[in-house]
């Protein structure tokens, strides 16, 4: 095969591998913020559920969550197809992870802050969203950056339940064609691009958040 | 046959199997771990070199390997590798590959943890007339290997946890054999339920076992002779 048609394939998968990535990365973000902020502050029995999530999410692989969910689930009685059970597992797979960060970057916030909120006689509600989480959330880009990447790496999984992602593609073309230099070459290219790219996104955002808040000096 | 329940009997008849398959896991495991080490400290000290074109290129490998998916590159090191003459068993490809990839992270670990000894220790070692290899061997990495500790020990955990995609390359492990259970018995909920709870004892155990070695780790150091 030309080199040419080989990329023109390749390319046709990286699209599915974005829209994988564009559909689990706010249902992680979702998870993440809903159970990182019932750990925090919620009384004791969704509190327990909320650990069970996280550590059972982080526990075990997300290749075992993503088969549980594609070959398990059916026999429950409850059938979706490949695509959904991509987008879900990979989605609470990275949001369990996400929980960590949201519950970090809430902790981070001086103490100070909380005390302040307390004097000028904050409720607790206002004090959550108004005081803590604002300042919370700047801190939390960065580490949300590397999950985004985790995510991207992690769609590589779902070739395994013969999506046709990136991977997939690859794996297919090798078979049929044995130009495996080529084929697994640019497939490795186009992950470090898609990469770098969202780095590079959430380098922007961060800086863009940062704004004002009169951290990392004066620029 | 009747999926919606749990099937004891089942699931104590391929135990065995799946647990049998779990060496194979571990090994995989052991034996990655030990070459993440050894490549991430061979990272993390080429990014100390004194040529700058050296360390630019290890920062952009490095760079590279971490922001790629693992199983792709176990694909490129079990399909490519063979056309420039090395061939290696399912088993060595995913430590090679394991290790490769966890070593690039661990590299950052190393680094920065080399990175936290004190200046004046440095300073020490030079007016004491050591040479470079002794000052790594005696000085820096005693002290810096106990900070180390937890952060390696994540990743190991986290390397553990990844093993089960060495079954796209027909490996054997956990997961491969309760997905050939599976797809046998048509019975798919007590194998891979089973191989959930398994990594999951297994990862609390290994935490548990880290936080202990860091706790009995001499916080002084110790010498590596």
């Amino acid at each position: 095969m030309e080199f040419g048609e080989i990329v023109s394939v390749l390319l046709q998968g990286a699209v599915v591998t974005i829209k994988i990535v564009a559909m689990a990365l706010p249902l992680a973000a979702v998870m993440a913020f809903i159970f990182g902020l019932i750990r925090l502050y919620s009384p004791a029995p969704f509190k327990q559920i909320a650990i069970f999530y996280i550590e059972f999410f982080r526990g075990t692989s997300a290749l075992i969550q993503l088969y549980w969910i594609y070959f398990v689930l059916p026999f429950f009685g409850i059938t979706i197809d490949a695509m959904t059970a991509a987008v879900v597992a990979l989605g609470l797979n990275i949001g369990a992870y996400g929980t960590e960060v949201v519950r970090g970057a809430v902790q981070s916030v001086p103490k100070g802050q909380y005390e302040a909120s307390i004097a000028l006689n904050f409720t607790a509600r206002q004090r959550v969203w108004r005081i803590i989480l604002p300042q919370a959330f700047v801190n939390m880009i960065p580490p949300f950056g590397n999950l985004a990447i985790e995510l991207v790496k992690a769609t590589s999984l779902v070739s395994l339940i013969t999506i046709g992602d990136l991977t997939f593609k690859a794996k297919s073309l090798a078979d049929t064609t044995l130009q495996v230099g080529e084929i697994f070459g640019v497939v490795l290219f186009l992950y470090f691009i898609m990469s770098q790219a969202l780095a590079l996104l959430f380098k922007l955002l961060e800086k863009r958040l940062s704004k004002g808040l009169g951290r990392g000096g004066i620029n | 046959m009747n999926g919606f329940s749990w099937d004891w009997a089942f699931a104590w008849e391929v135990l065995p199997m799946i647990l049998s398959a779990a060496k194979v896991t571990l090994l995989a495991t052991l034996l990655g771990s030990i070459f993440a080490i050894f490549m991430g400290l061979v990272f993390a000290l080429l990014r100390r070199s004194p040529s700058r074109i050296l360390r630019n290129s290890i920062y952009w490998l490095v760079e590279f390997i971490r922001s790629t998916p693992l199983l792709v590159q176990i694909f490129f090191l079990y399909y490519v590798m063979p056309e420039f003459g090395i061939s290696m068993s399912p088993l060595m490809t995913g430590v090679f590959a394991l290790g490769l990839h966890y070593g690039a992270y661990l590299s950052e670990v190393f680094r920065s943890g080399i990175d936290g000894i004190e200046k004046g220790q440095w300073e020490a070692a030079r007016a004491l007339n050591l040479t470079t290899i002794d000052t790594y061997k005696d000085i820096v990495l005693p002290q810096a290997i106990r900070p180390m500790i937890p952060a390696t020990g994540n990743y190991i955990i986290a390397m553990f946890k990844e093993t089960p995609q060495l079954s796209a390359i027909t490996l054997l492990e956990m997961l491969q054999v309760a997905k050939i259970i599976g797809s046998e018995n048509f019975r798919y909920l007590e194998p891979f339920t089973l191989v959930g709870i398994l990594y999951l004892v297994f990862s609390i155990v290994a935490a548990y076992g880290i936080h202990q070695i860091e706790k009995r780790f001499p916080k002084e150091g110790f010498t590596l002779k």
